[in-house]
């Protein structure tokens, strides 16, 4: 797999997940916002971070950067398009995946290893995973995710609904943590996977997302 | 040349917690009457226009294509005519 991670002017994940990519024997360059031909990559990720600042709202500058044209044509060719943390807020504000993320139910930045559901243990970004309950790190101020009723019922209704949080860290809707698209490529979490892939550093439960993404696409 | 003033604001169904957390605090110091806080968020936007009409939809354009998030806010504007 050769795999881009995009970099935002703000973000801050952006090694901690060449790192973690680099673990798994993916091939990885980082890219910049601006670069627009990026084509031959198999996978996209958007890292965590304040990209531009958070001005406005979370992701809402980033979203016009010249990369998201190829990020959005990626997603509809079927490839892997990953946002975690500000790059979910990111994919959201780009309509790539429904909802919002907002300031989180009590005010203040969270910063913690919380307990998560596995909701759906069949998708590319879950499968390798053994069990469906695990530990990752969060980190965030707008987490919270936020849906109208119809859709997070549609969300449910088509097991779009990747993880969820074993206690409502942050009043997210329907305690969600990590949605991915209908066409099951396209995928937004708050957690943190790539700073939990170290068993040296205390939690190794991020390993199953990067296994996960290694198995080809049509093997279940 | 026209002064757009933009109020937005988070559509009643949506929770606000820094409201909250004001409102709460407003009781705290003695303003037993505050009813409700809501928090929002205000733009000044000095737009070129060649009538008044032509600034308020480009005015209402570009709310919607930045400003706002239509998930989750809503806003209202008032535009007035001013030196440059």
């Amino acid at each position: 797999m050769k795999a881009a991670v995009v970099q935002f002017p703000g973000s801050n994940c952006d090694v901690d997940l060449v790192k973690a990519l680099k673990q798994f024997d993916v091939a990885v360059d980082v890219v910049s916002h601006q670069q627009t031909d990026v084509f031959d990559y198999d996978a996209l990720f958007l890292p965590g971070g304040f990209s531009f600042g958070d001005y406005l709202r979370s992701g809402a500058i980033a979203r016009f950067s010249p990369i998201m044209t190829t990020v959005k044509q990626a997603a509809a060719a079927g490839k892997t398009v990953v946002g975690i943390c500000n790059g979910f807020q990111i994919l959201t504000e780009a309509g790539l995946l429904p909802g919002q993320l907002m300031q989180n139910e009590t005010p203040g930045f969270i910063c913690d290893q919380v307990g998560i559901e596995i909701e759906n243990p069949a998708t590319r970004f879950t499968k390798a995973y053994d069990r469906t309950e695990i530990t990752l790190p969060v980190a965030h101020g707008e987490g919270r995710y936020y849906a109208d009723e119809a859709t997070v019922a549609q969300l449910n209704a088509q097991h779009q609904v990747v993880l969820r949080y074993q206690t409502n860290v942050n009043g997210s809707s329907d305690r969600i943590a990590g949605i991915m698209n209908e066409a099951g490529n396209v995928f937004g979490l708050m957690p943190h996977p790539e700073r939990a892939v170290e068993s040296l550093l205390g939690n190794a439960d991020g390993q199953g997302f990067f296994r996960s993404l290694l198995v080809p696409v049509n093997v279940h | 040349m026209y002064l757009g003033k933009v109020y937005v604001s988070y559509k009643p169904s949506v929770l606000d917690p820094q409201g909250t957390v004001i409102q709460n605090k407003l009781g705290q110091l003695g303003f037993a009457d505050v009813d409700s806080v809501k928090q929002g968020k205000y733009f000044e936007i000095k737009l070129k226009a060649d009538t008044k009409q032509a600034a308020a939809t480009q005015l209402e354009e570009l709310t919607q294509a930045l400003l706002i998030n239509p998930n989750t806010e809503t806003y209202r504007y008032d535009l007035e005519e001013v030196s440059a």
